[in-house]
């Protein structure tokens, strides 16, 4: 048994379910499950989820189903997802360049970690990540699982943009961002991937709570799956762990 | 088919719909009207389902004409300065623009926003189920942007039948802006008791930085109890959020679904129009209700919005103060105002 979230109001269409106060992949867990869960099996009245590392928020038609409801529905929902099994998720082994040609800022990463280039890639590369959030910017998708000895502050200043695809760590975290923009983090590889595809089904390829592994590709792999890409195809591998 | 041609443009004024749906998640920003019930107001007045793309106007201020045929058009909003070839307007009217004629909306007496609605609606992409314009993504509305001189609006089709003005009869937009009801938290526990009673205390004034994306407020400094960094949650439009220096921030329409300051209180949804239309330097109080009364206060405006929309005819006035005599004369003749 896990303790049971706090429910707080932002105002009387939105309700956040708290789970902790830090980032914490068991917080960020049962955040997820939770979401899952209201997802999977939405109460009328219900319109967006939003989940953060610490949280759940739950925008609603307070028209159509009341607070005490909702902090009921959402009760159980969370005491089920944190006692049962962890559910099935989606999982993509997503192909990574970490090239230093498309990995601009691996030098310096490597640099600031007194590591070798090819230890950082082989440590981003071999460890478990999950997309814990979006926030900050359209696409722009915070995972949890970097390894602590990944972990380098943000920059001082932001570079200039970084190209679509970016996969990136700053401040503790990794991050994968689908728009080009100035950004604080570093860019230490790039995916060929159409992380959004307006066309799609799901425009948005990653979905909060997916898992994901870093398959390193060299450049010319990078170029000719970038190519495939374009043509609609989905060239990370898809599974379910 | 009939099109609307921007004949100038200020800065901030775009087109959007009742705002982006299902996305939040992705951190798509929602967008959407800053005042919700303007923008409703100006559709229903065309025949238009409430959430239906029609432009916002900033005080910056558009002038329009119709091309390849006439355009049956409603302004609502703010008491902007509205005139069709120079003839002055009510600032809630219905019309038809034809081609070669001027629509002119200015900054006028009061408010801060307005809405043009055209009937059948602004055929505009559809981007993640709507067109609502997020500039700082570059995202939906007219190719991702603020509309400016030359822009061409296609119509979806639509009945534009030809009609004399007629003022839109809506006492529902005549919301005083002195206080603006909030419910408390999701963060109030990072503040203080003594600090709470400043901020409802206040008086805040907009400052004139607000934009689509956040209202800043000037006023008493808010201290924090517990520091001003949280890990992100996520943000509701409306949230009061207290950054480091203390001073307030009304997160708005454009905001990102997510944040890292504390949010002392949240703005109910009914008065979100409310402070929107509140211009930089007019003074007002937040004023704490509770959940029970703000879901009654959203029910109330729900109910507003069902009864449909009246006209009176626009009176001809060769003086804009008589003009505006004239106006006070057909509001006051429709009775009840909304309840607060």
């Amino acid at each position: 048994m896990t303790e049971a979230p706090r429910f707080l109001d932002a105002g009387e269409a939105a309700l956040v379910v708290e789970f902790g106060e830090i980032v914490d992949p068991a917080i960020s867990d049962r955040v997820l499950a939770l979401d899952a869960a209201l997802s999977a099996d939405p109460p009328d009245g219900l319109l967006e989820l939003v989940p953060t590392y610490r949280s759940l928020m739950i925008h609603y038609d307070p028209l159509v189903i009341d607070r005490e409801a909702l902090v009921a529905r959402a009760g159980e929902a969370a005491a089920r997802a944190s006692d049962g099994a962890r559910p099935s998720v989606r999982a993509w082994l997503m192909p990574c360049c970490y090239d230093a040609e498309l990995a601009e800022d691996l030098g310096e990463v490597a640099e600031a970690l007194g590591l070798p280039a090819e230890e950082v890639v082989t440590r981003h590369a071999g460890a478990d990540y999950r997309v814990a959030m979006y926030g900050f910017a359209p696409g722009f998708a915070y995972l949890g699982g970097l390894p602590e000895t990944l972990a380098v502050p943000r920059r001082r200043t932001p570079r200039p943009p970084h190209p679509t695809g970016a996969v990136m760590v700053g401040g503790g975290l990794a991050a994968i961002a689908t728009f080009p923009m100035p950004t604080g983090w570093h860019v230490v590889g790039r995916t060929p991937e159409r992380l959004y595809a307006p066309e799609r089904a799901e425009a948005f390829l990653l979905a909060p709570g997916d898992a994901l592994r870093f398959e390193p590709v060299d450049v010319a792999t990078f170029r000719a799956l970038e190519r495939r890409a374009a043509t609609g195809e989905i060239v990370a591998q898809a599974a379910s762990a | 088919m009939s099109a609307l041609r921007v004949l100038s443009a200020g800065p901030g004024v775009t087109a959007q719909d009742g705002g982006r749906r299902g996305y939040l998640r992705f951190g798509v920003t929602a967008a959407g009207p800053m005042d919700r019930l303007a923008h409703a107001v100006a559709n229903l007045a065309v025949g238009n389902p409430a959430g239906a793309a029609a432009i916002e106007v900033s005080l910056g201020g558009v002038e329009a004409t119709a091309e390849s045929g006439p355009l049956t058009v409603a302004v609502a909003g703010g008491a902007f300065a509205v005139t069709l070839d120079g003839r002055p307007l009510p600032p809630a009217v219905r019309l038809t623009l034809e081609p070669g004629t001027a629509l002119k909306l200015r900054a006028g007496a009061a408010g801060a926003w307005c809405y043009l609605a055209v009937a059948g609606g602004f055929d505009l992409p559809d981007v993640l189920g709507s067109s609502a314009t997020h500039t700082r993504s570059g995202l939906g509305g007219f190719e991702g942007r603020g509309l400016r001189s030359g822009d061409l609006l296609q119509v979806a089709a639509g009945r534009q039948a030809r009609q004399e003005p007629g003022a839109i009869v809506a006492p529902l937009l005549e919301r005083r802006p002195d206080v603006i009801r909030v419910v408390m938290g999701p963060q109030d526990d990072y503040f203080a008791d003594d600090q709470v009673a400043a901020f409802l205390a206040g008086p805040w004034k907009v400052s004139a930085r607000s934009d689509r994306m956040a209202t800043f407020l000037d006023g008493p400094t808010i201290a924090h109890a517990k520091g001003h960094d949280i890990v992100s949650d996520g943000v509701a439009m409306g949230a009061i959020q207290i950054p480091g220096d203390g001073r307030p921030i009304v997160l708005m329409a454009d905001r990102q679904p997510t944040g890292g300051y504390p949010k002392i209180a949240t703005v109910i949804g009914p008065d979100l129009g409310r402070l929107a239309q509140v211009r930089a330097g007019t003074a007002f109080r937040f004023r704490a209700i509770s959940i029970v009364e703000a879901v009654a206060a959203r029910r109330d405006e729900a109910a507003l919005l069902t009864r449909g929309i009246a006209f009176e005819p626009v009176i001809r006035r060769e003086l804009s103060s008589e003009f505006l005599l004239g106006l006070n004369l057909i509001d006051g003749v429709t009775g009840d105002r909304p309840g607060d």
